[in-house]
């Protein structure tokens, strides 16, 4: 299976390096997301400064959107979907393989909104390890939960609108998690808080890799 | 097929009452008066919340219930995917669609009770913020099972869904208590008050009340939806008969078709 | 000895509508069987149902020793299937692609190589990514993405369409090929005069039933005897 899942990440992370997608649209969006916030919440009031944690990881969560819809897209075709049913990989493997991929696209998401955070709202980091690891945790959570929901709503003509409306209200532990541990890290809750926040993460992350390699198999047939 | 017209097929009844619902419908409405008697005129109004708190009689009982109904979706969508039984899908929609009734009462009586309380009609409270989630929850759910789906297709997804809805009910509302419990004032006046004496029993009848309602409901809505899936077993007989005839008439000899008449029992036809 | 195939009056579903209402079908190893029949008729639902990606709802389906009533998935590595869409990924060279497809069947190198050979894809096209192929190339990377399987059933939709003479004609000799090597060929095509020199015997298939008898086995004139080596067939425990 694990062979399955680094081939399946292979060729999603190839096809994303052939097409540059992820590059060239989904992180000027995430950028774009964080100058809009400039606009709509006055960056003279002080807000835009507390509110970091928060809007980073919302744009996180938007631009999340994209490059799931997009990995779903990728095997959402007739033919390639009875070539995957037919090709004997475990769908575990798949699973694993096209979450990771996620992962990755979402991790170098993180480090251009992170630079974009540090340079637009002048935001001062510092406890690193908690940040770097609830990035981490954070982001497992993300793709494992948004690569089944995304096998989820494959193929339907209305994926694009129903993906959101499955996905965020259960990503909404992973924001309210995210966003206070970072708090924590930036100086604004104690540092104990802010591990215990990431471990939530850690957790999620956990319970919906598991069920996405459990599941994955069951709504591979279903096509 | 038969010369009779499909819709008066003896099989298929004419309503979904029988004796049992109809008990039941009278005993649920016997509690309602009795909740209605018990929670506006016998017991008295609380010493701090006043008046209000009448509408916690009703807003514990929906919240509680619409648990139920997420739990039977979640059991039943479990189910489903390890029988393959028909019956378990419709259960999981009754449950949802229940579920979403329920939690609409509840938001709303909750925040009927907030306007006196809090002075505002919406308050990032730990209780109502995920009861508007799990909300958002049951609609994206009902929404999946809405879409015209291949049956195969529905079979699997539909059930995957409803498998997470209650993981995902009680990891949400976990979170959000414990992000709110960080900033509330420890205040008397929350969603889940002390209750004793002669307003738990209006409590418990309201309880009583909601509960036999909500098992008639659910025991119709159930019902409704076994026709429906009988109605579409019916026409996969049809629709083969009709290939077959089609095919008969093409090659212009006599269908010849074996076995075609005797339908085999209970096939999962996956819808 | 047992047949390859065996559908006995096979009831399968599209949807809610029973696209095959009463199938009978046999072939042995080895066989090239041709499915003839007008458009609808079922043939595309025919061969998926062979791959166990189409459930047969009522009647019997055996194919390669496996009941895929009750186990669709047991013969899926074993089977090819050459259908109406392909699955290339746009954003991948005819060589990645081919890749991909090869190992995730547990091929190795020379299988993949091999088969971009045979198809003529080994040039300069191996490195062109599969959006900018012509309709024809398509089709040969596809049947590459097969023929780097080595499945023991094929299974071909319209296997000719798109492809020039040169091109048809060795996709013809692999058929032969393959099948004298023991795999079994089930394919439906419209281009009956070619087909039907090709296959060992025609079945027809019309409103979803198979209808005539078997066609006696017919000569194979003008298939080029081009030997293609090293695609036999894998036996996978």
């Amino acid at each position: 299976m694990w062979r399955d899942a680094l081939l399946v990440a292979g060729r999603d992370l190839r096809i994303e390096a052939r097409s540059r997608v992820a590059t060239s649209q989904v992180a000027p969006f995430a950028l774009l997301v964080l100058v809009l916030f400039a606009f709509a919440l006055d960056p003279d009031t002080g807000v835009l400064e507390s509110a970091t944690p928060g809007l980073f990881w919302v744009a996180v969560l938007f631009s999340g959107l994209l490059a799931l819809s997009r990995s779903a897209a990728l095997d959402e075709s007739d033919g390639v979907r009875d070539a995957l049913r037919l090709s004997g990989l475990e769908p575990g493997g798949i699973f694993l393989g096209k979450a990771a991929a996620v992962a990755v696209q979402l991790l170098a998401l993180q480090a251009v909104l992170a630079a974009g955070v540090i340079v637009l709202y002048g935001a001062e980091p510092s406890g690193v390890a908690l940040l770097a690891l609830t990035c981490v945790t954070g982001t497992a959570a993300v793709a494992a939960t948004g690569t089944l929901y995304g096998a989820l709503v494959s193929g339907l003509r209305v994926r694009e609108t129903l993906l959101p409306l499955l996905l965020l209200p259960t990503l909404a532990p992973v924001l309210i998690g995210a966003t206070r541990a970072f708090e924590a890290a930036l100086g604004g809750d104690t540092l104990t808080r802010g591990w215990a926040w990431c471990g939530l993460l850690l957790f999620f992350a956990v319970l919906y890799t598991l069920a996405g390699a459990l599941a994955y198999g069951v709504l591979l047939e279903g096509s | 097929m038969t010369a009779n017209p499909p819709d008066v097929t003896p099989d298929i009844p004419a309503h979904t009452g029988s004796r049992a619902s109809r008990i039941l419908g009278v005993a649920a409405l016997a509690a309602i008066v009795l909740a209605t008697l018990y929670g506006l005129v016998w017991s008295p109004a609380d010493v701090e919340m006043g008046d209000s708190v009448r509408l916690m009689y009703v807003h514990v009982p929906t919240a509680v219930f619409c648990y139920v109904g997420c739990f039977i979706t979640t059991l039943a969508s479990g189910m489903w995917l390890w029988k393959r039984t028909p019956g378990w899908d419709v259960l999981a929609g009754a449950g949802a669609e229940l579920g979403l009734v329920f939690v609409l009462l509840a938001l709303a009586t909750g925040s009927l009770w907030g306007r006196p309380t809090w002075g505002t009609y919406w308050t990032w409270d730990a209780r109502l913020t995920s009861t508007a989630l799990l909300a958002v929850l049951l609609v994206g759910y009902l929404a999946l099972r809405r879409l015209d789906l291949d049956p195969t297709v529905r079979s699997a997804r539909v059930p995957v869904l409803g498998l997470l809805l209650v993981p995902n009910v009680v990891i949400v509302s976990r979170s959000v208590e414990w992000w709110r419990s960080l900033h509330q004032r420890a205040t008397v006046t929350t969603l889940d008050p002390q209750i004793d004496g002669d307003l738990l029993v209006a409590l418990m009848t309201g309880f009583l009340a909601v509960g036999l309602a909500f098992a008639w409901l659910l025991l119709h809505r159930f019902r409704v939806g076994w026709l429906e899936y009988q109605a579409q077993r019916i026409d996969l007989d049809e629709a083969v008969a009709a290939r077959r005839a089609e095919a008969a008439r093409r090659t212009g000899a006599s269908a010849a078709a074996p076995a075609a008449t005797s339908p085999e029992p209970a096939e999962a036809v996956g819808s | 000895m047992k047949p390859v195939v065996h559908f006995g009056a096979a009831v399968a579903l599209l949807g809610r509508f029973p696209a095959l209402a009463g199938v009978d079908l046999d072939v042995a190893r080895g066989e090239i069987v041709l499915l003839r029949g007008p458009n609808g008729a079922g043939k595309t639902t025919l061969l998926r149902a062979c791959a166990g990606l189409v459930p047969v709802v009522r009647g019997e389906a055996v194919v390669l020793g496996r009941d895929l009533r009750r186990d669709p998935r047991a013969v899926r590595r074993r089977v090819g299937l050459l259908g109406h869409a392909t699955a290339l990924h746009d954003d991948l060279t005819v060589e990645d692609n081919v890749r991909f497809w090869g190992r995730a069947a547990r091929a190795d190198a020379g299988d993949v190589e091999a088969a971009l050979v045979v198809v003529g894809l080994d040039g300069d096209l191996r490195d062109v990514p599969a959006a900018r192929l012509s309709a024809g190339q398509r089709r040969r990377a596809s049947l590459a993405c097969l023929l780097a399987r080595r499945p023991e059933l094929w299974l071909l939709d319209e296997p000719h369409a798109g492809l020039d003479a040169e091109a048809r004609n060795v996709l013809d000799s692999l058929i032969a090929q393959a099948a004298r090597q023991g795999a079994t060929v089930l394919l439906a095509s419209h281009e009956l005069d070619r087909a039907e020199s090709l296959a060992d015997r025609v079945v027809d298939l019309v409103g979803g039933m198979t209808v005539s008898p078997p066609a006696a086995a017919a000569s194979h004139p003008g298939v080029d005897q081009t030997a293609v080596e090293g695609l036999e067939p894998h036996r996978v425990a």
